[in-house]
């Protein structure tokens, strides 16, 4: 019996190092390969080699993470009002919201993309869009802030945007829905042949990175999904894809499934920017917001600009071209040599590859198979180079290595699909948790891919964490890729909902990264530039309290002769020249945000007393041992008082 | 001769790289600086090794009442030490060029060294005194007074030479480039002095 009992606790332990070998983090390379778990752990002091940028889709800012960890280190405000640092609360990042729609606290950020020398990641800026008041804004890779926000008029869903050229001549932004140019009072189910969809070209100034909405494709009233530049041979061309080439207005779930093939419409920018130059195009009055923050004077301004340039396709011939590409493509994506686009058909089962040279030939040998609103339609199966059959379900997006292999998401089948660019032969395949949208590869849409690691971006979490309730935040998967199979090393949760991300090397952006602002080229109109200058200015009911801050003490911090219905504006001038030592301010019944001062920063926070008192203020942030003595009171008198303006500091 | 007199002529010299390279360094590390904050200590003044860190050194070191680093003007040794070393620069390459002329004997090599050397005991005597003012003259409202474990009051002197932990911070404090600069160069002259010495014997020798 008890020979028994052993056997049995042998068995078990037998099961056990069976389970062991099966646990599906652990690589099946064999047993020299390390494990998933050395493989994403960066020790305590140590540096993730990759940075990686992940839309925040409803959130409407940007979210910094590390590679391999999965760690996240910063959310940059962008497009929506975030109180942690006060962006879109400030007197001085509150114009960077402004549109022609007014103060719009809010947007859907999507695709971020980084800039690109010949093809390559430079690591000067990040370009993202809002894709529901449309916007296209540049962050800066040096100081990782939102400098500028440009409105994108005769546009609604800016959704094939923001992609870049390959020297970054152009940011591009494609209207997701077709809308009437100009806006206009008409009934909805005139939508066919009226609406249109406008493509538009934004230059970006190769020295500070100005933006300007250069001109405007008015295109056919198709959906403009996502897009892509050509690159190295394909340089000057764009690609777009299309779905809803059936111009239905309602129920598009049904209505615009209905063709077998909607279009890849490929731009030949190049050709447009000499039409343009040499006076071509329609001067079209607009009305949009441009917003930029200069970093001297820590200030944003807004400009509305009322015109802009339309180009009606069909006067510029030779320009346009339409590839049929079947069931609503989604991703539309350039391989790193520029000759392959990828057509991911999102209700179909297969990927279809069109050829660059192919679509060369084909315009060439005038291979035409009709025309849809004046522009060329190509023949298929003189544009396509290949099907991927997969095997999977409902491909969205693709990315490349620097090996020859492209890597596509199944949103259906919920898995990453590895394939042969050239056989479109399936080299692997794995499995997403779940239901994953888009990937990213570092310069995987660039010439110079880095195939080191895959992020997968789900839309589905389910049980992969703790749960928190009927909401829960979207996941995302590290594969290594280094091998022939891809190989699942780690889960994190992401903020938002990633729509794509951009990556790239550690070393890029590490060096150039700023660490303060030097406070002696502040330029800001209300900067405190030593304690000896702080002071509290009225100007009717408008008061201007200039004040400075460091460890750990404001100057001054006690105010008097502050009364009810004043506007009091507190510039706040934080005097640290040392990395990481920001310092806060909040007041009681600040009707905004606080707001978190950098060293070297002047920012501005606006009161407006409501009620007489003795009302304190203080330091947000943790900036020394003496943090919770950094406070200070401001005295507030009833409107009809005499109380003389005064202002002290340790007397 | 000729050779003692002209490593008697360059010696001194080398005291010149005072005025370009820090005497002394002075570095300060913590756990949340990782990239430690120093002081370069120049003949002329006190510089931050990277921008702004007197400001920062300043600014933590006020919580425990110490004063703020010397600015040049402050103190009359940044004005004094330079023209004392231009001083004595001139004058060891013009014993060198007498006695390379045949006016002066090798003794004036050692009289030279041995004054250099004496300025430069005072130097550091000097320099020390400073430290331990910087160190133990605290303001007496201070935030934050520290006390030994003995109970008397915690005082802050960086060390002369060498390291030692102060608090949170370790404080290293060494000779830098100019020091070497220095010392090479008195070596020199030392060395001319022995040569002319070994000079002088072999033609007493020989005569």
């Amino acid at each position: 019996m008890k020979k028994v009992k052993y056997s049995m606790l042998g068995l078990l332990g037998l099961s056990m190092i069976f389970i062991g070998c099966n646990d599906p983090g652990k690589s099946s390379n064999g047993a020299l390969a390390s494990s998933a778990a050395e493989k994403v752990y960066i020790a305590p002091g140590q540096r993730d080699s990759y940075y990686a940028f992940l839309s925040g889709g409803y959130s409407g800012n940007l979210t910094v993470y590390g590679l391999p960890s999965g760690r996240m280190f910063k959310e940059i405000p962008v497009f929506s009002q975030f109180p942690t640092s006060g962006y879109g609360y400030s007197e001085e990042t509150k114009p960077m919201l402004n549109t022609s729609f007014g103060f719009v606290p809010w947007d859907d950020l999507h695709h971020p993309d980084i800039s690109q020398t010949n093809g390559e990641l430079d690591g000067r800026w990040i370009f993202v869009n809002g894709n529901n008041t449309p916007r296209i804004a540049r962050v800066s890779l040096s100081t990782f802030e939102t400098e500028e926000i440009i409105e994108i008029p005769n546009s609604a869903g800016n959704h094939s945007s923001s992609f870049i050229t390959e020297n970054t001549e152009y940011v591009v932004a494609g209207t997701r829905f077709s809308v009437p140019v100009p806006q206009r009072d008409m009934p909805i189910n005139e939508y066919k042949g009226n609406f249109k969809g406008a493509l538009s070209f934004i230059s970006v100034a190769p020295d500070n990175g100005r933006l300007n909405l250069e001109f405007q494709i008015l295109m056919p009233g198709f959906n403009y999904d996502l897009s892509r530049p050509g690159r190295a041979k394909s340089h000057g061309w764009f690609f777009f894809s299309t779905y809803n080439t059936e111009e239905a207005n309602s129920l598009l779930e049904v209505m615009a499934s209905q063709n077998d093939k909607d279009f890849i419409a490929a731009v030949n920018w190049m050709k447009i920017e000499e039409y343009v130059k040499n006076g071509g195009g329609t001067k079209m009055p607009a009305n949009y917001a441009h917003n930029v923050y200069d970093e001297e004077t820590h200030t944003g301004t807004s400009t509305m600009k009322k015109e802009v340039i339309t180009v009606d396709p069909t006067d510029v011939p030779g320009a346009f071209y339409l590839l049929p590409t079947p069931k609503s493509p989604h991703g539309c994506d350039v391989d790193p040599s520029g000759q392959y686009i990828i057509g991911s058909g999102k209700l179909s089962a297969d990927i279809t590859v069109h050829s660059f040279d192919k679509m060369m030939a084909a315009i060439e040998g005038k291979k035409f198979d009709g025309e849809a609103y004046g522009i060329p339609i190509l023949k298929f199966e003189e544009v396509m180079a290949g099907t991927v059959k997969s095997g999977g379900l409902g491909p969205l997006h693709t990315e490349f290595d620097d090996k020859g292999n492209a890597y596509t998401t199944f949103f259906i089948s919920s898995e990453v699909v590895k394939w042969n660019v050239g056989t479109w032969e399936v080299l692997d395949r794995k499995p997403t948790y779940y239901s994953v949208g888009h990937l990213m590869i570092p310069g995987g849409n660039s010439r110079k891919p880095f195939s080191k690691y895959l992020v997968a971006m789900n839309k589905i979490t389910k049980d992969r964490y703790l749960p928190t309730g009927p909401e829960m935040e979207h996941s995302a998967q590290i594969y290594d890729i280094s091998g022939d199979k891809m190989e699942l090393l780690y889960d994190f949760p992401t903020h938002g909902e990633p729509h794509y991300a951009a990556g790239c090397p550690a070393e890029l952006l590490e060096p150039r990264s700023k660490k303060i602002y030097r406070l002696d080229e502040n330029k800001h109109k209300y900067v405190t530039s030593s304690p000896d200058q702080a002071r509290v200015e009225r100007n009717g009911n408008e008061v201007h309290v200039y004040m400075s801050t460091i460890r750990s003490h404001f100057t001054p911090d006690n105010i008097e002769g502050i009364k009810v219905g004043d506007k009091v504006y507190f510039h706040i001038t934080n005097h640290e020249q040392d990395f990481d030592v920001p310092h806060g301010f909040s007041i009681i019944g600040q009707n905004t945000s606080e707001i978190l001062v950098m060293p070297g920063q002047t920012k501005t926070s606006v009161w407006e007393p409501k009620q007489v008192g003795v009302w304190p203020f203080y330091c947000t942030d943790f900036c020394s041992a003496l943090h919770q003595e950094m406070q200070g009171y401001v005295r507030v008198s009833p409107a009809n008082a005499n109380v003389e303006l005064s202002w002290s500091l340790g007397e | 001769m000729k050779k003692a007199s002209i490593l008697m002529i360059v010696g001194p010299l080398f005291l010149l790289g005072l005025y370009v390279f820090p005497l002394w360094n002075i570095m300060l590390g913590a756990p949340q600086y990782p990239d430690p904050l120093g002081i370069n200590i120049h003949i002329d003044g006190i510089r931050d090794v990277n921008e702004f860190d007197i400001q920062n050194i300043d600014g933590l070191n006020h919580y425990i009442g110490m004063k703020t680093l010397p600015k040049p003007e402050e103190m009359w040794e940044f004005n004094t030490f330079p023209k004392v070393i231009g001083l004595m620069v001139f004058l060891g390459s013009l014993i060198g060029i007498l006695a390379y002329l045949g006016k002066l004997s090798h003794k004036w090599f050692l009289g030279w060294f041995l004054l250099m050397s004496v300025l430069g005991v005072l130097g550091m005597y000097d320099f020390n005194a400073w430290m331990v003012d910087y160190g133990t003259n605290l303001d007496p409202n201070a935030i934050m007074k520290l006390a030994n474990p003995d109970g008397t009051p915690m005082t802050y002197k960086p060390p002369l030479f060498g390291h030692t932990k102060m608090l949170n911070f370790d404080v290293t404090s060494l000779p830098a480039t100019g020091a070497w600069f220095m010392f090479t160069g008195m070596m020199l002259t030392i060395g001319a002095f022995f040569l002319g010495h070994k000079h002088q014997r072999s033609n007493k020798l020989f005569t």
